[in-house]
């Protein structure tokens, strides 16, 4: 199932203030990232996106789905696939191989060609984690990182909802950056909850929250694109850093400072 | 009133989920009175007590659970138009899973959680499969693929239902059930009603008191493991 957009109309603010933006459109392959302070109301902007179907929700905001309201009475239709959610605080519970368990949820989803596409979702997973998993692992036993990568990799490939929420992931150990690449890369609308810099100047444009309600829109400019940039070198190098001390090397000193100052002066 | 039942296995999440959803109904001016049978303690009166609203509890104490619920509904009834509820929720204990609690005219829902492993949706059986509606909870601890399993696995025992996800910290989700329960009809008198699915039977010695093991002390209902006739 494609769709082209969804639209998130404004309700009220904590104090029942109409909300600054009224309107709000997110495309397919977009990034929209999601910030503010904590308690300002992100993750019930996720939840109102995620429950869109609810005819009142406590914020009073709607969703529009390619400009139509959703099918209230859609119980058993595709509607309820409409929405997919990775978060921090998930893991994954049942007791069951990689490959059984991808397989079953393949069969639900009816995926058309399930050993590939769980062969995909294998590689997917060990290029975000960066500490390849097999399929006869069992699902409990992978770490915070290899299981936030399959997360994804499903979400990208089996889940296959035209909308993903994501929801805090950068301490997740996992290439963030690549993660979106992917999800955006299958034409997704994606919206993720962030304090992190690198991953919310990657994103198109961004929602501001204040006190319950959506504040501001701003949209990247091409100046902040440039930093994003730079951000995301500096990012890889420390996923390189990681890479270099996880697998038991010695950092060459002067090297690292030379490549560090030519990195950082744009700050 | 309205008649609601509330079935699940334990620990699921009813009475989390059944707090957000009565809210909104507070809310809505309706008046709420709500029911918890247990067998030998719960902290649920509590719970829903902090809501202002009249809450009674019933300990089945060395009877089921189950059979102890069938037979005092009607008392149950009649205490909640006392109060003068317009809505009646009854929370059951949920410790058997070969018991159904589903009675026609109630509306009946079945709280289960992501927890629970996806071969359990099928050993629920009865009490799942004779819900009008079923809420599955706890579905922000673990991964968007084990929801959609679970759902689909929930979905094959009880294909009529309607199924939504509740967050039962949070209460996302409640909204709907809320407007489920508005859309359920009154029940005029409990009295003569029938079950949806048959309590299993148990009169044995052991119901009366018995504790020593072996056949000697067996008398009764009673039924032996077949082994499949190979002695
Ligand atoms: N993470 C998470 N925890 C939940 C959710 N729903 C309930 N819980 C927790 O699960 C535990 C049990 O919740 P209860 O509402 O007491 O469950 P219950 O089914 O009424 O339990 P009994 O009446 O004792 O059988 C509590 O610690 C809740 O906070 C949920 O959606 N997500
Ligand atoms: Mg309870
Ligand atoms: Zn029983």
């Amino acid at each position: 199932m494609m769709l082209e957009k969804i639209t998130i109309l404004g309700g009220k603010d904590k104090d029942g203030i109409p909300e600054k933006i009224q309107r709000l459109d997110v495309r397919a392959g977009e990034v929209l990232a999601v910030v503010g302070p904590t308690g300002s109301g992100k993750s019930q902007l996720i939840a109102d996106v995620e429950q869109y179907v609810e005819e009142e929700t406590l914020t009073g905001r709607s969703v529009l789905i390619d400009d139509q309201p959703a099918d209230k009475n859609d119980n058993k239709g595709l509607s309820r696939y409409l929405v997919a959610q990775v978060s921090q605080n998930m893991n994954f519970v049942i007791d069951m191989s990689m490959e059984e368990f991808l397989l079953m949820h393949a069969e639900v989803r009816a995926i058309k060609n399930p050993r590939q596409t769980i062969k995909d979702v294998l590689s997917i997973t060990n290029e975000l984690s960066g500490e390849p998993v097999s399929l006869s692992v069992n699902l409990t036993q992978l770490s915070g990182g290899q299981s936030r990568a399959l997360m994804v990799a499903d979400v990208a490939l089996i889940s296959n909802s035209p909308v993903v929420l994501i929801d805090e992931i950068e301490n997740a150990g996992i290439d963030r950056l690549q993660a979106l690449q992917i999800l955006t890369g299958q034409g997704k609308i994606v919206l993720v909850v962030s304090h992190d810099p690198t991953l919310i100047l990657l994103a198109g444009k961004r929602v501001i929250m204040k006190n319950g309600g959506m504040h501001k829109v701003l949209v990247t400019t091409p100046e902040e694109e440039n930093i994003s940039k730079d951000l995301i070198k500096i990012d890889k190098k420390f996923a390189h850093l990681r890479e270099q001390l996880r697998n038991g090397n010695s950092i060459g000193a002067e090297k690292l400072k030379k490549e560090e100052f030519t990195a950082w002066p744009k700050f | 009133m309205r008649f609601v039942i509330v079935a699940g296995t334990p620990s699921s999440g009813k009475t989390s989920v059944m707090i957000h959803t009565i809210r909104h109904l507070l809310k809505d001016d309706l008046a709420v009175a709500v029911c918890k049978i247990d067998c030998l303690q719960t902290s649920d009166d509590e719970r829903y007590g902090r809501l202002g609203i009249p809450v009674a509890i019933g300990l089945s104490d060395y009877i089921c659970p189950d059979h102890f619920y069938v037979a005092n509904l009607e008392e149950i009834e009649n205490w909640a138009r006392k109060q003068e509820a317009d809505l009646l929720v009854l929370e059951t204990a949920g410790l058997c899973h070969r018991c159904a609690p589903a009675v026609y005219g109630c509306l009946s829902i079945c709280v289960i959680d992501n927890l629970i492993g996806i071969d359990t949706p099928k050993k629920v059986g009865p009490m799942l499969d004779t819900a009008d509606i079923v809420v599955i909870t706890k579905g922000d601890i673990v991964s968007q693929a084990e929801r959609e399993v679970f759902r689909y696995k929930v979905a094959e025992v009880n294909p009529l239902a309607r199924v939504m996800d509740i967050n039962g910290l949070t209460g996302q989700g409640a909204l709907s059930l809320k407007n489920e329960i508005l859309k359920s009809h009154d029940l005029n008198e409990i009295a003569g009603k029938e079950l949806k699915y048959p309590m299993p039977a148990a009169i044995c010695s052991y119901c009366a008191g018995e504790t020593i093991i072996g056949k000697s002390y067996q008398m009764g209902n009673v039924k032996k493991v077949d082994f499949g006739g190979t002695e």
